[in-house]
């Protein structure tokens, strides 16, 4: 049996962001978790070679001996990409971006969110434009997380992000890929990366996403929010990775009515 | 001497460098990063950084987040 061919996994099919070669397509967050381990068994079982991290003020004198994320994730071994969630303003988001930057020895690989609104944490806009030009400038690989316009993922790139990220539904609402068709544009447009961020609740989500042709996935809440993360998080490395297989195979067309798979000649009654 | 620290008033000697402020507050050790007045203090400047009175300091880190 050990004779018959397997089939071929796309193994010369990197993900290539700001020049560094990724084999894995899936980013996953480190929000949300019920502590440290179960973070590092669920990013572990994720495959993921990207994990983001917010960065927050250092509690003072709070349990000094206590384990700290970049020790359970270390950078060593992980792509640190420091995100700027909850900053509302470009100037907050620029601010924490320096900061990171600091924090992680010169990496300068950032996700860049400037949120307009509380309730459904959408980008806002011009907002983002300002910060990713300044952010550029400064000489960072800015990742950034957009709406679905295509245009205005168009702008981003030729700003000179390294990588657009469109949401496809409210971050942390799991309601899937909202706008395929949208996406699909973003895709079809682009040369940098198109990674969704955003929106994704389960692991037939995240192969959507890779079939309409993104380059990756983003998540954070659809693994850390499940029943079991870890089991999701494997889930979810799969998905990414047959999402891709399928998109690289070419879906055959749809068609509205029945094509017989077994041969219609040689029928003996 | 009052300084703040991530907001909170905190008392710390004359002349305290930011290397002495951090092995008092048991961060000597953690990765952290550091501004002051919102300006970012590199780690190789911490010793040759005294602290002023009514300086806003905040020390900042790695969460978990998305």
């Amino acid at each position: 049996m050990s004779a018959l061919p397997s089939p071929q996994p796309q193994h010369n099919d990197p993900l290539i962001i700001a020049g560094k070669v990724y084999h894995s397509r899936l980013l996953v967050g480190t929000g949300k978790y019920r502590d440290l381990e179960e973070t590092r068994r669920a990013v572990e079982a994720s495959g993921a070679e990207i994990v983001t991290v917010a960065i927050r003020r250092t509690n003072i004198g709070q349990n000094p001996g206590e384990p700290n994320l970049l020790d359970v994730l270390p950078p060593q071994r992980y792509t640190i990409l420091p995100n700027t969630a909850g900053c509302y303003t470009a100037e907050d988001a620029i601010r924490t971006c320096r900061l990171a930057r600091e924090l992680l020895d010169g990496h300068d690989l950032v996700k860049l969110e400037v949120l307009g609104d509380e309730k459904t944490l959408f980008p806002d806009i011009p907002a983002t434009l300002m910060a990713a030009e300044i952010l550029v400038k400064e000489g960072f690989k800015v990742m950034v997380y957009t709406s679905d316009d295509p245009l205005i993922a168009k702008r981003l790139e030729e700003m000179g992000c390294v990588a657009v990220m469109p949401l496809a539904a409210p971050i942390g609402s799991g309601l899937g890929i909202r706008n395929p068709y949208n996406i699909r544009l973003i895709v079809e447009n682009a040369k940098a990366p198109i990674l969704v961020d955003a929106g994704v609740g389960t692991a037939s989500d995240a192969a959507i996403a890779m079939e309409l042709g993104c380059d990756g996935v983003l998540m954070n809440t659809a693994i850390a929010a499940a029943k079991n993360p870890v089991l999701m998080a494997s889930a979810m490395n799969k998905a990414v990775q047959a999402g891709r297989e399928a998109y690289l195979a070419g879906r055959m067309p749809r068609k509205l009515y029945a094509s017989a798979s077994s041969p219609i000649d040689g029928t003996f009654f | 001497m009052q300084i703040f620290v991530n907001g909170q008033a905190r008392d710390v000697p004359e002349g305290c460098d930011v290397t002495q402020l951090l092995a008092q507050l048991e961060l000597a050790d953690r990765r952290c990063a550091l501004e002051i007045n919102r300006e970012i203090v590199p780690r190789s400047a911490y010793a040759a950084r005294k602290l002023r009175c009514a300086d806003q300091v905040e020390i900042i880190h790695a969460v978990g987040g998305g």
